[in-house]
């Protein structure tokens, strides 16, 4: 690979920067440049690469290859905080505010204002103040974080950023969680920090607020850079075709085969918002899936997709409405009692949910199905074992074998266990959760061909995603979630530009 | 980590014994700091019963071990109980209260029940006496458990109130005296109390035949029941234990019924070795109970831990403070030294239990975490983040 000089105005550069988690390459010789005073964006789906790259250039982890460059020299951070001397801010996507202090104590934690007799409590609130007055925000210096709404939080985020005089500024989905408004002050600031010379790097999914702050877009996918624009030369049709791309094959809808009875029926189900406001994140939706059937359910992130799977699981309680199983009303049963039914849940975090990670590849297999190996109160060993050299093999998990430990899998074959697991229950719909998130584009194939044999079998398949290009994998039928509702439902024919104005991801005139 | 994913199916990965994988009995690689570290409570309990052997002359003796024996299968039981808890990441500082009060009912019941309204005194004989006991000990678990699974009360507070509630019942009980009187009269057909403490089944004591039993009985439970199975997945991630269908609720609640049922039997070899009920005996054991399991290689976390590692805690336990009176070296002396045991051991555990999890999973760091919706406040995936 040709090294290609930084940018005549490139503050901060990676060269050929290359990541590597277990036996995932998360970044493959990337190139990317931060322009002095100006937005950088970075595009890119899920799983692409995003979070890592800038954790990388903010001193959060260390790239296994490559260099980075500040100001035409080469420097490497052993730790944020030596980024943040240094000058490099970043704003996490998952905030990183200790909820129980107050907003002057969050924005000075670590860097207290000391006296030599202790703190300067007075002078912190009085910055405190100043930099709330600056982002436009009513907030008092001593509020408690865990009273402040969500986009307050995030306000308050990047107030501490602000508030170390960072000449480089990270904001990885900044406005997620703020309302209309919110942003537009937001993007005030923005504009005003680099007017004073301050340089921004934005990662967003809502591509079309992302492009009118934007000066240069950058599309990473699947760990490298497809594409470098300035954003006066583009559009949203250029984003999404270097996003997505345009050539892998994820399989097509299994056909040949008719549709059986409806075998899972959501009707009017509601799930109230877990933060106790009075909103619900799932909104009266209804939904009927054949047996046989593949239906995709795609959404931005709290569009209420992980919560209506939940849910229909028997995860977070119903607010309203009920969940048939071929007829039957299983709106009152337990997990357990709705895996013993048929339908069963393949979770969004398999680390968290999905997995045991004390047990062997071979324990968690046949978890949901143990006393199937009962005979009287034993287990019986052999029956177990000769099920879990039978999975291992029906959905290929690369595995030394039943005894190796769970987390000497790669992401993709720790997934092909969540999902074997379930499997062996013989269930009659399963529900996947943004099945192919964090896995390799040849495991996702693998994972989908998978579902779809099952699909032609009989088994009625629910999965979620946010990636437009497994929407139009092996679904049937598209549908679209927005603020809890379904906004739009596709047959397979449909185009990623459909899915994603329905999604309100972008709209493409 | 490498190492790991390479490696084509050996005859000994594929042949062995799937439920004998227990964390901590894994069979791969041979070299010597492996394998000391693995069997660190087994070569501990070698070394003290050498070290003590050259120290006094009266250590090594077959009589000497049945004694000491029987000293540790009070801790042994109640250990058992506790790794129960433990491996399901729970904590049940109520036995040591337990073990008192159940001994303190089966004095109780001993001396007979005198019903005023009848007029008469009932001398239940000493099977239905400990029945009843040991089903004492069963519904002080079953108290823990409820306050735990149903309500949400942190399994160190819940027992910790457990245990003083229980610890002042038991004084009431005696008003703070002591029973005496357990050995029954033949003609109240209430004899044989003294056979748990006293009698000998070739020459074993009772109190040992008795935890070898439990210890026999857990150790199928874990490795060949469903329920086995549950627990070690529940104390390993009890959120996808509950979405394979693990009824976690009922699991939970089990473990401390186990746990009291198993304090209450420790209570009653107690008294009856003692020959007598007191109802601040066990003061304190819930720690030495506690410390044996953690000597044998379970980790506090959930999950990891067997039965045999923690009867081998139990007699590291015991051999080395029995070891230490025998030598004649000062009680405080003894103190110290089992501090010291206890710290160590879960030193080696965090070295043991680093090695294992230090392999990267491959999608922790690469995916951005996407948190949509319920709150992911938990203990167990902090040890996970580690990894990445």
């Amino acid at each position: 690979m040709t090294t290609l000089p930084p940018a005549p105005d490139a503050i901060l550069s990676a060269r050929n920067v290359t990541k590597i988690y277990g036996s995932t390459h998360a970044l493959k010789g990337v190139n990317f440049d931060i322009h002095r005073g100006k937005v950088t964006t970075l595009f890119g789906e899920n799983g692409a690469g995003k979070s890592t790259l800038m954790k990388i250039l903010s001193g959060v982890a260390t790239p296994t290859a490559g260099t980075i460059l500040l100001d035409g020299e080469v420097v490497s951070f052993a730790s944020a905080a030596e980024a943040r001397a240094r000058g490099i801010s970043i704003i996490h996507q998952e905030l990183s505010l200790a909820p129980n202090l107050s907003v002057r104590d969050n924005i000075f934690m670590g860097r207290e204002l000391r006296t030599p007799t202790g703190i300067d409590f007075a002078e912190e609130a009085r910055q405190a103040r100043a930099l709330m007055a600056e982002l436009e925000e009513e907030i008092e210096p001593m509020t408690l974080i865990e009273d402040l709404r969500l986009g307050q939080q995030q306000i308050v985020e990047i107030a501490r950023a602000l508030s170390v005089d960072s000449r480089i500024l990270i904001m990885d989905e900044p406005t997620s969680a703020l309302s209309a408004s919110e942003v537009e002050v937001l993007f005030r600031v923005i504009r005003d920090l680099t007017s004073r010379g301050v340089s921004i790097v934005y990662i967003s999914h809502h591509l079309e607020e992302a492009l009118q702050i934007t000066d240069y877009a950058v599309v990473l996918r699947d760990g490298s850079i497809t594409a470098t624009a300035e954003a006066r030369d583009i559009d949203l049709e250029w984003i999404v075709r270097n996003m997505v791309g345009e050539n892998f094959d994820l399989g097509s809808p299994p056909t040949g085969y008719a549709f059986g009875e409806v075998a899972l029926s959501v009707r009017d189900v509601s799930v109230a918002d877990a933060s106790g406001t009075n909103s619900f994140v799932v909104d009266r939706m209804s939904l009927d899936v054949r047996a046989g059937e593949i239906v995709c359910i795609y959404g931005l992130m709290g569009a209420g997709r992980t919560e209506l799977l939940e849910c229909v699981a028997g995860r977070v309680p119903m607010a309203g409405g009920q969940v048939l199983l071929e007829g039957e009303d299983v709106s009152r049963l337990s997990i357990a009692e709705r895996i013993a039914k048929g339908l069963a849940l393949v979770p969004e975090d398999r680390q968290r949910d999905g997995l045991v990670q004390t047990m062997s590849v071979g324990e968690n297999l046949s978890l949901a199905s143990i006393s199937a190996f009962a005979r009287r109160l034993l287990l019986s060993p052999a029956r177990e074992k000769a099920m879990i050299a039978e999975t291992i093999r029906s959905v290929h998990v690369k595995t030394a074998g039943g005894n190796a430990p769970i987390g000497s899998l790669s992401g993709g074959n720790q997934q092909k266990v969540v999902i074997g697991k379930i499997l062996t229950t013989g269930p009659r719909v399963i529900l996947l959760d943004e099945p192919s998130r964090g896995i390799d584009i040849g495991a996702k194939a693998e994972v989908f061909r998978l579902l779809a044999e099952r699909a032609a079998r009989g088994l009625a398949v629910v999965f979620s995603t946010s990636e437009v290009a497994e929407c139009l994998s092996i679904a049937h039928r598209i549908i679209v979630m927005r603020r809890g509702r379904i906004s739009a439902q596709f047959g397979s024919d449909v185009t990623k530009e459909e899915i994603m104005a329905a999604s309100g991801e972008a709209v493409i005139a | 980590m490498s190492k790991q994913s390479g490696v084509p199916p050996t005859m000994a990965d594929t042949s062995a014994n799937v439920t004998g994988s227990r964390p901590g009995a894994l069979s791969d690689g041979f070299d010597v700091a492996r394998l000391l570290l693995k069997g660190r409570a087994f070569f501990a309990l070698i070394a003290i019963i050498i070290v003590f052997s050259i120290l006094s002359p009266y250590y090594f003796s077959v009589s000497n071990f049945l004694t000491m024996s029987s000293h540790v299968a009070i801790f042994g039981i109640l250990a058992i109980g506790m790794l129960l808890v433990i491996l399901n990441g729970g904590i049940d500082l109520s036995v040591g209260s337990t073990l008192g009060f159940s001994g303190v009912i089966a004095g109780f019941l001993m001396q007979g029940v005198t019903l005023k309204a009848l007029g008469v005194v009932l001398y239940p004989s000493v099977w239905v006496v400990v029945v009843l006991s040991v089903a004492l000990g069963g519904f002080v678990g079953l108290v823990n458990g409820v306050l735990i699974a149903r309500f949400k009360v942190p399994a160190f507070v819940a027992t910790l109130g457990v245990m003083y509630v229980v610890r002042g019942l038991a004084l009431l009980m005696t008003n703070g005296l002591t029973y005496n009187n357990l050995g029954g009269q033949a003609d109240r057909g209430n004899t044989g109390f003294n056979w748990l403490g006293f009698n000998r089944l070739l020459d074993v004591p009772i109190g040992v035949v008795v935890m070898i039993v439990i210890a026999a009985a857990g150790s199928l439970v874990l490795n060949r029941t469903a329920f086995g199975r549950w627990l070690y997945a529940s104390g390993g991630n009890e959120r996808a234990a509950e979405l394979s269908g693990v009824p976690v609720k009922m699991v939970q609640v089990l473990v401390y019924v186990c746990s009291g049922m198993c304090a209450a039997v420790a209570g009653l070899i107690l008294d009856s070795q003692l020959t007598s009920a007191g109802p601040t005996a066990g003061t304190s054991y819930e720690l030495t109970a506690i410390a044996a399991v953690v000597v044998g290689g379970a980790a506090l976390t959930g999950g990891r831990g067997n039965i045999r590692g923690t009867l081998l805690g139990a007699f590291v336990i015991g051999f080395l403070s029995d070891g230490l009176v025998i030598i004649g070296i000062s009680s405080y002396w003894q103190t110290v030294f089992t501090g010291g045991v206890i710290v160590l051991a879960v030193l080696l555990n965090a070295v043991q239990y680093r090695r294992r999890v230090k392999r990267p999973s491959a999608t922790d760091g690469q995916s951005p975490s996407q948190v949509t919706g319920g709150s992911a406040k938990l203990a167990g995936p902090a040890r996970e983040r580690t990894a990445g």
